[in-house]
């Protein structure tokens, strides 16, 4: 970790197995058919449900930068936030939800299932999720994560000189 | 923030490109996603207005590949330059791992780019983070125009702490795959 940066985080077999539970039954019960756990920086955590067919990078990075406009938005009309962004489309629409301020619980249904019954099992699952990740981030302030491998920047700085040329 | 996913094996590190409007930001984006293997990079993405002049971000992810056992994965951002959305380019640093300050080296832009660089540090401050503890690099880009500044006069405005920093030309290249080589390894060297 950086000081004086952002802090690093970490997330460990437990945790994963942890999250990936609560958000297949959050699948199960909603009939929904993907749940994607973004963070607010705009990284990918975790996918759960039909893999989706579309660049999973670009679509966390944008589901942040939107999460984080509505929350300016929310405070120029006077909201501490939206807590919650529905999106609607012809066949797909995705509904994302606040997890501790720190992630973004993404879910992407059809017309199998219905807007009420997902909005409710969301927050369920939300719930359980912020539990989970209360502790993941409890503990990454606690301590480091498990350390990198030794020789892990010196080979870095090589593919990274291979990488970037010319 | 990087994060170290333990579970899946990957780190991804957040790079954020700064500097004024038209200092040629979205330019050194542009020109990685030109050049670098394209098995090795994601989809540029571009949140523009219609004359190209970036409204909320351009985003481009880049794979280094297996490292160690893990996947490892640079997200370069840029910000918009224009003064006015400086809301959008506070949220884009939420989490920035290494920061390249794009400065335009025309004499006349010497304000823009001071301000540009004061604003840099406010909204760091404003999360808590400190430039002087982020990896940190300067690319002076522009230098084949006419009446550009010294590069003595613009370390001594925008970089009293002389981080490394680059002369760069984007739309051909120059200096594009320095800076960043740089950049990337003060954020690698920071997590091991």
């Amino acid at each position: 970790m950086t000081p004086g940066g952002a802090p690093s985080w970490s997330f460990g077999p437990s945790d994963s197995q942890r999250i990936e539970e609560i958000l297949s039954n959050l699948l199960y019960e909603s009939n929904a058919r993907c749940a994607l756990l973004v963070d607010r920086t705009g990284q990918l955590v975790t996918t759960v449900g039909e893999q989706p067919n579309f660049d999973s990078a670009a679509f966390a990075s944008l589901t942040a930068a939107d999460f984080s406009a509505n929350d300016q938005l929310a405070t120029l009309i006077g909201e501490e936030e939206f807590s919650s962004l529905f999106h609607q489309g012809r066949n797909e629409s995705m509904y994302l939800a606040d997890v501790g301020k720190r992630l973004i619980l993404v879910v992407l249904f059809n017309q199998q299932t219905t807007l009420g019954l997902v909005r409710i099992k969301i927050k369920d699952a939300v719930i359980g999720l912020n539990k989970a990740f209360e502790d993941v981030f409890g503990r990454a302030e606690d301590e480091e994560g498990p350390a990198l491998e030794r020789g892990f920047v010196d080979e870095a700085e090589d593919e990274i000189d291979r990488l970037f040329r010319e | 923030m990087s994060m170290i996913n333990y579970a899946s094996r990957e780190i991804n590190c957040k790079i954020v490109y700064y500097g004024p409007g038209l200092g040629g930001k979205t330019t050194n984006l542009e020109y990685i996603y030109q050049k670098v293997t394209p098995d090795t990079r994601g989809k540029l993405i571009s949140l523009a207005t219609e004359t190209e002049r970036t409204l909320f971000f351009d985003f481009l992810p880049v794979d280094l590949g297996t490292i160690r056992g893990f996947k490892t994965r640079f997200h370069l951002y840029t910000v918009p330059g224009q003064v006015y959305y400086n809301a959008s380019r506070k949220l884009i640093l939420k989490g920035v791992d290494g920061v390249v300050f794009v400065a335009d080296s025309q004499v006349e832009r010497l304000d823009a780019n001071i301000e540009a660089m004061h604003n840099l540090y406010e909204n760091l401050a404003e999360y808590g983070y400190d430039l002087r503890q982020i990896p940190f690099v300067i690319q002076y880009n522009k230098r084949d125009l006419p009446n550009v500044s010294p590069v003595d006069e613009l370390d001594q405005h925008l970089n009293p702490d002389r981080v490394p920093s680059y002369e760069g030309v984007a739309p051909k290249g120059v200096g594009v795959f320095d800076t960043l080589k740089a950049v990337a390894k003060l954020v690698i060297k920071s997590l091991g």
